[in-house]
């Protein structure tokens, strides 16, 4: 019961940051209904990021550990909202109404790139950082198990949900959001309102991006490591989360990254460690042959 | 109007959610007649197509087909595919629907696929060239042969089909459709783009097909010169709902007819149509 | 979408260089973090070391390339607007059919010029096995225009299926062969059947986490795979049954004996180098008949438009799934030649890298093109060999060209599209009247 309970606990924070991907996948296909393949990697490139930024913090003695972990957030947003937008600008904008093979294969040459890119750059060997955030909380003990939360867990929880509500209003409430949401429905009939189309995307992928980031930096805080190649499972799972949860729906996003997250963590704590990137892939099957809406979305219906 | 029924669609209700796009639609396609669905934007026309061709699963209601070999077949059991193949049913599309790089030719073939990839034998034969296939490749070409020539596209049967004019791909798409052998051919207006000239050269196509090779003809078009001109029968559907069905004259003097067309005062967008 | 297209004009020298600098100036934003700084392990710790100059560098480069594109492209502009547009006729098939031929000539001659010259046959050996996948993959992704980007799954089935068969039951390569490919077909359709009735991207990613997991049960399954160690001594294919060993077991003949030859490992080098054109030159001739026949004229009429496809009473899962079993059978068929050749497979040789190797073949060749495929594998193989620097910079610069040739010409560097049939065998090409 204990370690079920903790599992719920490491399931929930993994869930978070899946979530967080998740929703850059699907907001993009939302606004041009195509599959960012090379979401992942903006995320891995927002983790070394991180790494860097905390090595240049410690250099500089800066050991105020919410001043720390803010500039980094900030600077790892930044910056990867640069990579998000050059990335759109460079690999998809030029292929907009061409094809439908095109910009899925533009969008894997990207994330080669990417990933290639941070390997020569940054070196192939797995980068360790020193703990960030050390302790936590300890909830329950019984004879042979503790349960504990840690603080990178609940920091990473209480950001999520912070950037989910601030989120949220950003997409119902604001100028910016009601414009997003009507090139989701019709980018025509937007453009011919004055709404400057490619703005939008653009922005649309520079958000994708910074909770990619957000999410780069707490992973790189929770797990301590990062390496070139993070981005392409991470990228899988996020994106089995998007369409778990409806892809095209934001809050099926979260829901679907909290499933995968809990399913993720209790397939390797009970059946087995090895084989937990399988579990998410038959999710990833099942939920496209079954309901390939997901969770909240809505069904597509095909367009003759 | 006293031809046997080919087609007849009973109660045919169709939601999308909340949307009833087709609300208890019941019409008849007699066989060997040219039969026309007309109405404004939106009130369901291609949503009726896209229920007889397979792509949408009706909500309520049934389509039954008397096939002149088959005997009947309710379409909306079939779906996808099906009703093109078994039932003979084919249609054109709005926004035409060709293979592009392809050239008129091998649309025309690809049309027949049903019929050649059964000659193959899952390509066996065909990898071999064994007489069979090679036997089945000349009659299906002979068959695109004919409708090219109708169609006056034999000379550019080489050319890719999207590197042709707006027109002469509207006249492909027909060619293609008729490919399929058609008991019923639906056209979605098929003048839509096409100047006054290429218009009435669709006329004299349609009547021809239908009077010369008896194929039935349910078309969906807003071009009044076309429809009629051509129609033995037409459907007036307006939000889903039938408002009107008869000859072309009776549906010219009807007045719900008028109405849904004119509106309440804006005459000039219907009257020169529906006169014309 | 709303791909509206403004022809621009040719730009002043300042708006050139207002342009460039922007491009700059995005270059340094991305730079900073990759280039301009890196973390580097000192002791334990790691250390942030500054790279300026080759920040400086990298967004000099940038500035310079953006401007002389931008000059170039205008100049392109001005005189393509300056000339009327001329019909040329396109001299591309014939082209590509007298480098064909001139293509096959020298390979088939390579091993009697290069017969003492092990590298240089190993490594047109391996352009070969790229070649094979090429166009094997070719099929999905070129003709029936289905992303598949885990194809080095269904080349990993195949060399499995030889190496298991081998040490279980003791069978030869070419008792293997076929079962393999029949194995790799199986699979193809296993994953295609549940998952080809969904849209393009959705099965291009399904395919992505499927080769993954194949490579996973590769590596832990022990019982069956052997693990990460692989499995070893693979048998070596023979020649109607005579085998390319020094000294043939008691009672046998080896090809050297059988022939009289003295024995000679290159023997075993041409060999499996003929070996896998053949293999190869008997894809192509299977791929390009099936694409005259309803199958393969289905497979591109899918890729021009599914919808269109089932109005015409297609069954559009059934075309998918054939030419997804065909591409699967092809790599396994590769695969096979693959662990016949090595003599040892590991999880090691079928990752997502390899997958993506063999789509970028396809890609920058031009998807469907056979011989772009050729030269595409033979850029991608000998590129590495040209030294260090190079083999480190390959996929990159492959994800580089990716982006680019979607970008700028979709239908790859060789597209060029021969009709399947012809009305007029005589007539190349007929005007509307």
């Amino acid at each position: 019961m204990a370690y079920a309970l903790q599992q719920l606990i490491n399931g929930l924070t993994l869930g978070a940051v899946y979530g967080l991907i998740a929703i850059g996948y699907t907001m993009v296909y939302g606004i041009i209904g195509m599959i960012n393949f090379a979401h992942g990697d903006i995320f891995m490139v927002s983790a070394f990021i991180a790494v860097t930024a905390f090595t240049l913090l410690a250099a500089f003695d800066i050991t105020s550990l919410p001043l720390a972990i803010t500039a980094v957030l900030i600077t790892a947003i930044f910056f990867t909202s640069a990579y998000g937008w050059a990335v759109e600008r460079m690999a998809y904008r030029p292929l907009r109404g061409s094809t439908r093979l095109a910009p899925l294969i533009s969008a894997i040459g990207m994330s080669i790139f990417l990933q290639n890119m941070v390997q020569l750059t940054q070196g192939a060997r797995v980068k360790p950082i020193p703990p960030v955030l050390e302790g936590g909380i300890e909830l329950w003990r019984t004879a042979d198990f503790t349960v504990q939360v840690s603080w990178t867990q609940i920091m990473i929880v209480l950001v999520t949900i912070v950037l989910m509500v601030a989120f949220t209003w950003l997409i119902t409430q604001t100028a910016f959001g009601r414009q997003q949401r009507a090139c989701e429905q019709d980018s025509t009939m937007t453009a011919l309102l004055g709404i400057n189309v490619d703005r939008t995307i653009s922005a649309t992928f520079m958000l994708g991006a910074a909770l990619a980031a957000v999410a780069g930096v707490m992973v790189t805080v929770y797990y301590g490591v990062v390496d070139f190649f993070i981005g392409f499972v991470a990228g899988i799972k996020a994106f089995t989360a998007a369409v778990l949860g409806g892809i095209g729906s934001l809050p099926g996003a979260m829901l679907g990254g909290l499933i995968i997250g809990l399913i993720e963590a209790f397939w390797a704590a009970y059946l087995s460690p090895e084989y937990k990137d399988v579990a998410t892939f038959a999710i990833l099957i099942l939920v496209l042959m079954f309901r390939p809406s997901g969770l909240l979305g809505r069904p597509e219906v095909e367009k003759v | 109007m006293s031809s046997a029924t080919l087609l007849s669609v009973e109660n045919l209700t169709m939601r999308f959610g909340g949307l009833t796009a087709i609300d208890d639609l019941s019409v008849s396609v007699p066989a060997g007649k040219i039969t026309a669905i007309i109405g404004p934007n939106g009130a369901g026309k291609t949503t009726f197509f896209n229920c007889l061709t397979g792509f949408y699963k009706p909500t309520t209601g049934s389509v039954r087909l008397v096939h002149p070999k088959k005997g009947e077949m309710r379409l909306e059991t079939l779906t996808g595919h099906r009703v093109a193949r078994d039932a003979q049913v084919v249609r054109t599309f709005q926004n035409i629907r060709l293979f592009p790089k392809m050239t008129v030719l091998e649309n025309l073939i690809v049309a027949q696929h049903n019929f050649l990839q059964e000659a193959s034998r899952f390509s066996i034969a065909g990898i071999f060239r064994l007489p069979g296939y090679r036997k089945a490749e000349a009659e299906a070409l002979k068959t695109a042969a004919h409708w090219l020539d109708r169609l006056g596209l034999t000379g550019i049967a080489d050319v890719a089909a999207g590197d042709l004019p707006y027109g002469t791909q509207r006249r492909i798409e027909i060619a293609r459709a008729l490919c399929v052998d058609p008991v019923l051919l639906c056209l979605d207006e098929p003048a839509a783009g096409l100047n006054p000239r290429e218009s009435a050269e669709l006329n004299t196509l349609l009547l021809s097909l239908c009077r010369e090779e008896g194929i039935a003809i349910l078309l969906i078009e807003h071009d009044m010169s076309v429809v009629m001109n051509v129609s033995d029968h037409i459907c007036v559907l307006n939000y889903g709902r039938k408002i009107a069905e008869g000859t072309p004259e009776e549906i010219r003097n009807d007045p719900q007819v008028i109405k849904a067309y004119l509106g309440e005062d804006d005459e000039e967008t219907a009257s020169g149509g529906i006169a014309a | 979408m709303s791909a509206v297209i403004i022809a621009r004009h040719a730009r002043t020298p300042a708006e050139r260089f207002k342009d460039a600098a922007w491009v700059a100036f995005i270059a340094l934003l991305l730079g900073i973090p990759m280039v301009g700084l890196t973390t580097v392990d000192e002791g334990g710790a790691l250390a942030v070391h500054t790279r300026f100059g080759m920040l400086g560098a990298f967004v000099g480069a940038s500035f310079v390339g953006r401007f002389i594109f931008r000059w170039i492209m205008d100049q392109v502009r001005s005189r393509r607007a300056a000339k009327p547009a001329v019909v040329k006729v396109d001299r591309t098939p014939q082209a590509i059919k007298v480098i064909g031929w001139a293509v096959l000539g020298a390979s088939i001659a390579l091993p009697i010029v290069f017969s003492e010259n092990r590298y240089v046959i190993d490594t047109a050996t391996t352009v070969l096995i790229y070649v094979m996948l090429g166009w094997g993959l070719n099929v999905v992704v070129g003709l029936a225009g289905l992303l598949d980007l885990g194809y080095v799954a269904f080349y990993a089935v195949g060399a499995y299926t030889y190496a298991l068969l081998f040490s279980h039951f003791g069978w030869t390569f070419w008792e293997a062969l076929p079962v393999a490919g029949a194995m790799a077909a199986t699979f193809g359709i296993l994953l295609g059947y549940p998952i080809l009735r969904l849209r393009g991207d959705y099965l291009a990613i399904v395919t992505l986490g499927f080769g993954e997991i194949i490579r996973v049960i590769l590596v832990n399954w022990t019982e069956l795979s052997n693990g990460p160690n692989g499995i070893g001594s693979i048998p070596r294919p023979t020649l109607f049954g005579l085998p390319f060993d020094r000294n043939p077991a008691e009672g046998t003949q080896s090809f050297a004996t059988f022939f009289g030859l003295d024995f000679s490992g290159m023997h075993r080098i041409i060999f499996l180098y003929y070996l896998i054109l053949v293999l190869a030159l008997l894809t192509n001739v299977f791929v390009s008949r099936l694409r005259k026949l309803p199958v393969g004229r289905a497979w591109e009429a899918l890729r021009e438009d599914e919808i269109a496809c089932k109005a015409m009473g297609m069954n559009v899962t059934n075309v998918k799934l054939s030419a997804f079993a065909i591409g699967a059978m092809l790599g396994g068929f590769a695969g096979v030649f693959f662990a016949a050749r090595q003599g040892f497979i590991s999880p090691e040789s079928f990752t997502f890298t390899e997958s993506a190797t063999i789509l970028a073949i396809v890609v920058l060749g031009g998807m469907g093109s056979q011989l772009g495929v050729v030269l595409a594998a033979l850029v991608l193989v000998l590129l590495p060999e040209l030294g260090r620097n190079f083999s480190e910079y390959r996929m990159l610069m492959f994800g580089a060209a990716m982006v680019l040739i979607m970008v700028w010409k979709p239908g790859g560097l060789l597209a060029s599209r021969e009709p399947t049939i012809r009305l007029n065998k005589a007539v190349t090409a007929g005007g509307e009247a």
